[in-house]
């Protein structure tokens, strides 16, 4: 198959950046998204140009390195899928396809389709944790866990932190990750201690960082390659609520597990 | 020292997140959403024919509410409140929302969401100069052609004979269907409730809330222009 590609070309963090078109023939239906660009960046080297950079690690829907923007769609068409688990069958021969990075003040462009996620390791820092003792392993079911929570902690602990869903909130909020990272910790008994103050923090972070406001629109948990669902943005405004209201400065100098 | 933050700074804590904003947005939505609810009712009063003593209902019900001075001031200075808060920390919102995205997509293509959420910030502030003319046209009588105080059906038939001011209010309407069609549910979002049973349910009633009360309000204006109502 034949397609035309509208690339975002940004050389550099402070390069303007602008789309450039490419012609690309003999695409193979089983290709994946990233293979096609392979292709095409082999071209572009053997032209002497300079290569289109994107981000990718597995190759296999698991590591959250890749995605970029397809047609106005995060992660392209096929929904549960990142772009390297995503085929070259899924288009039409002579498709046009805009290719663009993730759009947010939060991630800005390193290069090309490459943006800088770092913030999410931020928000992460910031309350991602729970308190352990150290020493022995613990045994292993020492603490009873209801099924139903864990079946959600599990569900929101699949966040592969790729960034689509920032991508795909009109408003470039990172709610659905951070409510996944606080529901995933916040919903199991070991994550008890910091539940309240952990999405405080988060939720601070989140704000500091320059992600903008959840609005409700639910577009994130559609291109969500995981499926994470927004039941984990309202949990998340439960536990900043009640964190908020309740809030004590600390009485004593220690005391803390 | 004390020993717990005081109550304002735990406010300020709260309001100063994007959590704690729509929160107060949800607050002050459903003190909103309640008084559009119970307007719409009173309204369709126009719709009853003169008693005995050649008085429309809605006269009547017009007086009952002015005699009622803790009622009316006490609803007023509520709602003034609530719409100030909706206004104040959907600006905030809207400034932090045009930030985060500084450049926009050359395509971008919703696939889940309904046209009411993302218009929000559409759908609300033109409600809001609607509320001031609706003000001025009924509460007031400033920009209305013959307006005689506490003569509602009166009012109302002379206001909405004039086909431009009935075509403003039913636009104004269609668009407090959308905002409600979104802010009904969301609202519920908003202060951490969600659950896969009621959620679809609540999302359901809050579409029928939206168009009900949309119809109810559009209906006397069309009521007018057709002649329906005298
Ligand atoms: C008749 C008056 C109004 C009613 C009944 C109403 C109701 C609501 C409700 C129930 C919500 C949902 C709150 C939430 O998502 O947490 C909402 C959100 C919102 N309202 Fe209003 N509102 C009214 C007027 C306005 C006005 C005048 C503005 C303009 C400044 C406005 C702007 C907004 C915005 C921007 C949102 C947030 C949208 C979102 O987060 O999805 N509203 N409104
Ligand atoms: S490269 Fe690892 S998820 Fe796509």
């Amino acid at each position: 198959m034949r397609l035309t590609l509208h690339i975002w070309r940004q050389k550099s963090p402070t390069d303007k950046g602008r789309m450039v078109p490419y012609t690309l023939d003999s695409v193979s239906g089983h290709m994946s998204f990233l293979e096609m660009l392979d292709v095409l960046n082999e071209q572009l080297i053997g032209k002497g140009e300079e290569p289109v950079a994107f981000d990718h690690d597995c190759r296999e829907g698991i590591c959250g390195s890749c995605g970029f923007v397809i047609n106005g769609v995060a992660h392209g068409p096929r929904r549960g899928t990142t772009v390297c688990q995503l085929h070259m069958r899924e288009f039409e021969d002579n498709a046009e396809l805009y290719l663009e990075p993730w759009r947010a003040a939060a991630f800005p462009v390193i290069k090309d389709l490459v943006v800088n996620r770092s913030a999410f390791d931020r928000i992460i820092a910031s309350g991602g944790y729970i308190s352990v003792p150290t020493g022995s392993a613990p045994d292993g079911n020492a603490i009873p866990v209801p099924k139903q929570d864990s079946d959600m902690a599990m569900a929101a602990a699949t966040c592969i932190g790729c960034g689509a869903c920032v991508a795909a909130c009109p408003n470039a909020s990172a709610s659905l990750f951070t409510s996944a990272k606080i529901s995933h910790l916040g919903l199991l008994p070991q994550g008890q201690p910091e539940r309240h103050s952990r999405a405080v923090r988060m939720v601070a972070q989140a704000k500091d960082e320059g992600f903008g406001n959840c609005t409700n629109i639910g577009e994130c948990e559609a291109v969500c390659p995981k499926g994470i669902q927004i039941e984990n943005i309202a949990r998340m405004n439960r536990d900043f609520i009640a964190g908020a209201a309740a809030y004590r400065e600390a009485q004593a100098e220690a005391g803390a597990g | 020292m004390s020993s717990s933050a005081s109550t304002l700074a735990r406010a300020a804590r709260l309001y100063e997140a994007p959590v704690g904003k729509k929160a107060v947005m949800a607050i002050s939505g459903v003190i909103l959403f309640g008084f559009v609810l119970g307007h719409m009712l009173g309204n369709l009063q126009i719709f009853l024919p003169p008693g005995i003593d050649g008085k429309f209902p809605i006269d009547a019900y017009g007086e009952a509410l002015r005699h009622n001075q803790p009622l009316l001031y006490g609803t007023r200075v509520v709602l003034l409140i609530a719409v100030i808060a909706h206004i104040i920390s959907a600006i905030q919102l809207a400034t932090l929302k045009i930030a985060a995205r500084p450049v926009a997509y050359a395509r971008y293509t919703p696939i889940a969401s309904s046209y009411a959420s993302r218009t929000m910030y559409w759908s609300g502030p033109i409600l809001a100069a609607f509320i001031v003319y609706h003000l001025l046209h009924f509460t007031t009588g400033t920009v209305h052609p013959s307006f005689r105080d506490l003569h509602v059906h009166d009012n109302v038939i002379a206001g909405f004979s004039v086909w431009y001011v009935s075509a403003f209010y039913i636009l104004a309407m269609v668009l407090l269907c959308l905002h409600l069609y979104h802010g009904i549910w969301s609202m519920t979002q908003s202060v951490g409730f969600s659950h896969p049973t009621y959620t679809p349910k609540i999302k359901l009633g809050a579409k029928a809330f939206a168009i009900v009360i949309a119809a109810g309000n559009i209906s006397i204006p069309l009521s007018v222009l057709f002649g329906v109502v005298k």
